[in-house]
């Protein structure tokens, strides 16, 4: 199916709460808002013709100057060998979203990841606990306004001076 | 004949002495730094949680079991065998040799009870 | 019983049981795998049939326990340094480090990032770093030469008569 046929379906289904569809990039994307996800991406895996068995990626980016963070889904059919992409605007300041752990198991881990790396609440997982850094890490690294903590378990994380002029 | 066990005693001394040189010299020769962390537990690194008890597969008494039983059944056929040409010689040869396949026997009908209720198999395969 | 180590006066007898005893020491240097990133590939091939660890007498073990040699080869983490921090202190003495490759040297290519120990440096005290990226398996032999040469310079059962760099324990 095409990109645009699938957002079609979408707009039929879910008027108003999709929207902003990009057709001529590389991977076609759409938003959708945040209250709607589990619908959409319930309706996206069930319904004949879509069948997205698979979420390829679940990732998140952060838009500092827009204050918001947007959580990225990457979607993808092997019966239709279609994919596509699902973008959601969250307020910076308060970055909390419904999770699609209950529509596919592997969000379980992405969804980890995410909230590991840029402090998203997933509401309704069943773990959400850092999966990569260490459990008492202080910050959210991929945050644009990282600030590194000065120490880590006694260990110092002071470059060499001349790495320090690198780094910006 | 007492002089024979000198020999036995020389050598149990020989060998207990032997491992207690070496244990000696390697006590007075080695460093001996224990600190608490150097006599934790070790577990990849991790600190080490739950016990070290745990239940092991009732597999390997079993084998061990069948094991010692024909072990010690060949550690009783060894003194048949060594006077067997004495016995031969003094005429009764057939009624040792029928005496001692008649152990055998015995023990090998044991064999055969435990093959075919497969107690022998690694993974029993228990019929539904 | 107290070991009779820095002990005893430093006769032609004592020092030539030094030397037995480095000797034996540094041609059986049990090295603990402890390879962390791709460094540790280089440290597998060093264990393997081109470059051979193993006529040096260095075999590799999995176990802090029954190793005196840590190589630490790949990029240390700082999730990963308590646990090589509990893992070398559970090594039994006398033991060294051979630091390999550049991130375990100083942080490598990853000195830019949040997560990565600027170096294993900073939790345990190296003997030997053998830089590169990964080093080949002729530097890792070369940095294992280096250990030797430091173990066979030690003083155990002779008292040191003047302070010395190397002190037997250490």
């Amino acid at each position: 199916m095409h990109a645009k046929d699938i957002y079609a379906a979408l707009e039929r289904q879910f008027p108003g709460q999709v929207g902003n569809f990009k057709a001529d990039a590389l991977e076609p994307y759409l938003t959708v808002e945040g209250s709607a996800i589990v619908e959409v991406c319930r309706f996206l895996r069930d319904s004949a013709g879509l069948d997205f068995q698979i979420l390829s990626d679940l990732t998140a980016l952060d838009w500092p100057k827009e204050e918001k963070i947007q959580v990225v889904y990457h979607l993808f059919s092997y019966a239709h060998n279609h994919q596509v992409v699902l973008k959601v605007d969250l307020p910076r300041d308060n970055p909390k979203i419904a999770t699609v752990e209950g529509v596919w198991k592997v969000a379980n881990w992405f969804e980890r990841e995410v909230y590991d790396l840029f402090g998203v609440i997933f509401e309704g997982h069943s773990d959400l606990r850092r999966i990569m850094l260490p459990e008492d890490w202080i910050g959210y690294p991929l945050r644009k306004d990282y600030v590194e903590q000065e120490e880590y378990d006694g260990i110092s994380t002071q470059r060499a001076p001349l790495v320090e002029k690198l780094l910006r | 004949m007492l002089f024979d066990f000198a020999n036995v005693l020389v050598f149990t001394a020989l060998g207990l002495g032997f491992v207690g040189v070496n244990l000696l010299i390697g006590r007075l020769l080695r460093p001996s730094n224990p600190q608490a962390r150097k006599l934790s537990t070790y577990e990849c690194g991790e600190p080490a949680m739950g016990s070290a008890w745990v239940n092991f597969n009732i597999r390997f008494y079993l084998v061990a079991l069948i094991f010692i039983i024909f072990e010690v059944e060949i550690a009783f056929i060894f003194p048949v065998a060594s006077v067997f040409r004495r016995w031969v010689e003094g005429g009764a040869g057939v009624f040792a040799l029928i005496e001692i396949l008649l152990f055998i026997g015995i023990l090998f009908l044991g064999l055969i009870y435990a093959w075919v209720k497969g107690d022998l198999d690694w993974i029993k395969k228990v019929r539904v | 019983m107290k070991p009779l180590i820095n002990s005893l006066p430093e006769t032609v007898f004592t020092t030539k049981i030094d030397d037995l005893l480095n000797w034996g020491r540094a041609s059986s240097q049990w090295y603990m795998l402890f390879g962390l990133a791709c460094c540790a590939i280089e440290l597998m091939q060093t264990g393997g049939p081109r470059a051979d660890l193993d006529r040096f007498g260095a075999v590799p073990r999995a176990t802090p326990r029954q190793s005196d040699l840590m190589i630490v080869a790949g990029t240390l983490t700082y999730k990963m340094a308590k646990r090589t921090k509990l893992l070398y202190d559970q090594m039994p003495d006398p033991k060294y480090v051979i630091s390999m490759g550049s991130c375990s040297n100083c942080g490598g290519l990853f000195q830019l990032a949040y997560s990565v120990c600027k170096g294993v440096d900073k939790i345990i005290p190296v003997d030997v770093y053998v830089p590169g990226c990964p080093p080949r398996p002729e530097a890792l032999t070369e940095g294992l030469l280096r250990i030797q040469d430091k173990m066979m310079r030690e003083r155990w059962l002779v008292k040191p008569s003047r302070p010395v760099e190397e002190q037997a324990g250490t």
